[in-house]
């Protein structure tokens, strides 16, 4: 039997081929159909996760440290010390630097100076997970907008594209900036964006997310497609503000600023 | 032919830069990898297994970590059932490395050996470091 | 064709040592930046993006700009291009090389820069880009390498690239067209919410890019055998003319919506770029300088007398091409961050190692460029030479 030079090549290349993946093939058949993923039985689900921050529950410089403080703790967040490189996923800025559409300079006394909560919306709509070019950044099941580092280019379009300043770029190595490590919880690497998660990684182990644990109620958190979920019932006896919501975002984080009840 | 001289000297140059490898390495012995499991918590379990059999882990881990990462990252779905229908939470820094708390023999030993160098150090803390 | 690049005068090869030496000091730069991280530059977490990505910006449209070229001498049959179509193909292929290494030095995690072809991601603009970007560096090699060894032979380029260079058309606009929109669709930046910001775009393009052929062509007439032509060079400068006085006036449409409106949100980077915000107003001599150019330029060039005059010619192109660097590759990009979302001013400046690493990018697309442009002179002065000229 002869065979042509070019009939050669081809059982030579589709048989070099087929060794490359026999070895590695049969050990993932076998595995399957037997494997699954699963969420966890413990962990809290919602179709829509939202956050209401009561403001009035916010007296003191340190009903706020408490807040920010356990949420850097626990997510490994660095402290720079300096504006250039900061990374933060909560933190607080006036009512009026907060809220620039709102301008109203009649306000009752004390609220343009009021400090709000900031942290990410998590936008029903939103534009960093449009604009990212890899996915890295995307919307989940839930609501929540999650960030995925392993895959983070760090082309900072999502900074670009977030109205809210949401988002912080890890400028170098955050590591030698984190004051104490939670061993549970993973660090960033330089060159990748990072923001609020809305503690995913709690929620999957049946607990709320850490801020409105110790806000002492000034932070309400629930699921906002559910209309018997407590923030449900806040919203519809009070009046709640949204940052920028006239972009069209849809965050779910409210706002109450002012009024007599509490919530 | 033409600029002899030039092409021989070009020929040198790029087999010395072709053979660097080789030549560099040279007479120096390498140790065979030899990846240790003996951990307080794999000495402790009855059964020691991993996740799935030590011949998909040994040739598969990269490709199984990035599933297990996709599935709890990206999808939320936190729990893995594995071949065996055993299940397992899915979690690198708070599962893997519980059992597998020996970076340096267990980890390192076989990457240094390929000369790979994985980026899971970089966000995820080698369990030595998380106990300071 | 690429041997003729090897054999060239003593001058050739000082400049081309002069160029890989600077690209050699941006380079330890960059490997300081690799190392440390993207902190080494200006940006911070308010201004994001800074000097790399409006280096990017402003070359897109050079890039573009070689369409200026193709669409008279391709479309409309204008003859007196014939000779330098090619500067303006090669021009393109230099640019679009800058492109994609600021788009790549820019990036914090830049090994992993294939996930945006592996998780290929049709919504953002910034994919669209890459791929824009790739194709019309792919289109203006083909097609510039092509013709220009057809003209070497004296032969008429083979027909499958006549279609490629009508793609190319359109092409050129659209790289411009999609960089435009990495900006115009963002929600939270008025100061990019523009509908008119692709127009812009492209109308700056073409007139920063054609006024730079103007130099280069006038560069190698100095320098080789080469003359690129009067006429050409005249035609080149009516079309700068247009663009240029289309791009202020797009400007000036920007101006009057956000301060005859007086939206506060649209007013503030022009306020912060013109007149300083807050007491922040470290651009603000620079923009002046911009408009200032701009204005000299519009002049020399509006005016047939000046503009016929190569020499004054050459001022006004100068002017056009700096008053559009600094507007495009620094102002508009920095402009769009500041103010910050809290209305707050934070302002950014360029530091030495992102300066450097900007030198050698701009180091390595004129070494692209020189070599690119030396086959091209070879293959026009053995023309000459010969008397085989077959664009005539």
């Amino acid at each position: 039997m002869s065979i042509s030079r070019r009939d050669f090549l081809k059982i030579a290349g589709l048989s070099s081929l087929g060794i490359g993946f026999s070895a590695t093939d049969l050990l993932w058949k076998d595995r399957a159909e037997a494997v699954e993923y699963m969420s966890s039985p413990k962990g809290l689900t919602a179709k829509r996760w939202a956050m209401i921050v009561d403001l009035k529950k916010f007296k003191t410089e340190e009903d706020y440290r408490r807040v920010i403080d356990a949420c850097h703790r626990i997510h490994n967040v660095p402290d720079f010390g300096n504006p250039k490189d900061e990374v933060k996923w909560i933190w607080t800025d006036t009512f009026e630097h907060a809220f620039p559409f709102q301008k109203n300079e009649y306000l009752p006394e004390g609220i343009q100076e009021k400090k709000a909560l900031l942290f990410c919306n998590h936008c029903d709509n939103p534009p960093c997970v449009r604009v990212c070019p890899t996915k890295a950044t995307f919307k989940r099941k839930d609501g929540i907008v999650a960030q995925d580092y392993h895959r983070c280019i760090g082309c900072r379009f999502c900074m670009a594209a977030c109205p809210f300043g949401s988002r912080s770029f890890n400028w170098r190595d955050p590591r030698p900036f984190i004051k104490e490590m939670n061993p549970e919880f993973p660090t960033r690497t330089k060159g990748v964006v990072e923001k609020c998660n809305f503690c995913v990684e709690r929620l999957a182990k049946g607990l709320g997310p850490k801020c409105a644990e110790v806000s002492n109620g000034g932070l309400i958190f629930g699921d906002l497609a559910d209309p018997d979920s407590e923030v449900r019932k806040i919203l519809k006896t009070h009046y709640t503000i949204r940052r920028k919501a006239e972009l069209g975002t849809r965050p779910s984080v409210f706002y109450i600023i002012g009024g007599d009840e509490d919530a | 032919m033409y600029d002899a001289g030039k092409i021989l000297i070009g020929l040198i140059i790029f087999l010395a830069f072709a053979t660097f490898p080789f030549y560099s390495n040279m007479g120096k012995a390498v140790a065979k990898p030899d990846p240790k499991i003996d951990t307080p918590v794999i000495q402790q379990l009855e059964v020691k297994k991993c996740v799935e059999s030590k011949e998909f882990m040994r040739a598969e881990h990269m490709q199984l970590l990035n599933e297990w990462r996709d599935a709890a990252l990206r999808r939320g779905e936190r729990v893995y059932k594995g071949s065996d229908g055993r299940t397992f939470q899915i979690s690198f820094q708070n599962q893997c490395l519980r059992c597998h708390s020996n970076k340096k023999k267990f980890c390192d030993e076989c990457h240094s050996y390929a000369a790979v160098k994985p980026y899971c150090w970089d966000c995820h803390f080698a369990p030595k470091e998380a106990k300071r | 064709m690429l041997e003729k690049a090897l054999t060239g005068s003593r001058r050739y090869w000082g400049w081309i040592f002069f160029l890989l030496a600077v690209i050699g000091v941006g380079f330890i730069f960059y490997l300081r930046q690799f190392a440390y991280g993207l902190g080494i530059t200006g940006m911070s977490r308010d201004v994001s993006w800074g000097l790399y990505i409006g280096q990017f910006t402003f070359l897109v449209g050079v890039a573009a700009s070689a369409v200026m070229l193709v669409i008279p001498y391709y479309l409309h049959d204008f003859k007196k291009f014939g000779k330098i179509v090619i500067l303006g193909e090669f021009l393109a292929v230099s640019a679009v090389t800058m492109c994609m290494l600021f788009i790549f030095v820019d990036m914090g995690q830049p090994i992993r820069i294939m996930n945006v072809v592996l998780h290929p991601t049709p919504n953002s603009i910034m994919f669209w880009d890459a791929m824009v970007l790739n194709g019309y560096l792919f289109l203006n090699i083909v097609i510039g390498w092509t013709t220009l060894g057809a003209d070497r032979k004296g032969v008429a380029p083979p027909s499958w690239v006549k279609p490629l260079i009508y793609l190319s058309i359109p092409w050129a606009v659209s790289i411009h067209t999609v960089t435009a929109f990495l900006y115009a669709g963002l929600p939270g930046r008025p100061f990019w919410l523009s509908a008119i910001m692709a127009a812009r775009f492209l109308a700056s393009a073409f007139a920063a890019g054609p006024a730079l052929l103007i130099i280069l062509a006038l560069i190698v007439r100095k320098l080789t055998k080469f003359d690129p032509g009067k006429e050409p060079i005249q035609a080149l400068g009516k079309i700068v003319t247009y663009a240029m006085v289309a791009n202020v006036f797009f400007l000036l449409l920007e101006v009057f919506t956000a301060f005859y409106s007086q939206i506060p949100g649209h007013m503030h980077s022009f306020e912060y770029l013109y007149a300083g915000l807050d007491g922040h107003g470290k651009l603000v001599p620079l923009m002046w300088t911009s408009a200032v150019l701009a204005v000299v330029a519009l002049i020399l060039l509006i005016n047939p007398g000046t503009r016929r005059k190569e020499s004054l010619l050459v001022v006004a192109c100068a002017a056009v091409f700096v008053s559009l660097w600094i507007d495009k590759g620094f102002g508009l990009i920095v402009g769009g961050f500041v103010p910050n979302p809290f209305e707050r001013v934070t302002e950014y400046w360029p530091t030495m190692p992102e300066t450097m690493i900007t030198i050698a990018v701009w180091a390595i697309g004129l070494l692209v460029l020189t070599v690119l442009y030396k086959v091209a002179v070879s293959v026009r002065e053995a023309q000459l030479e010969s008397g085989t000229d077959s664009t005539h």
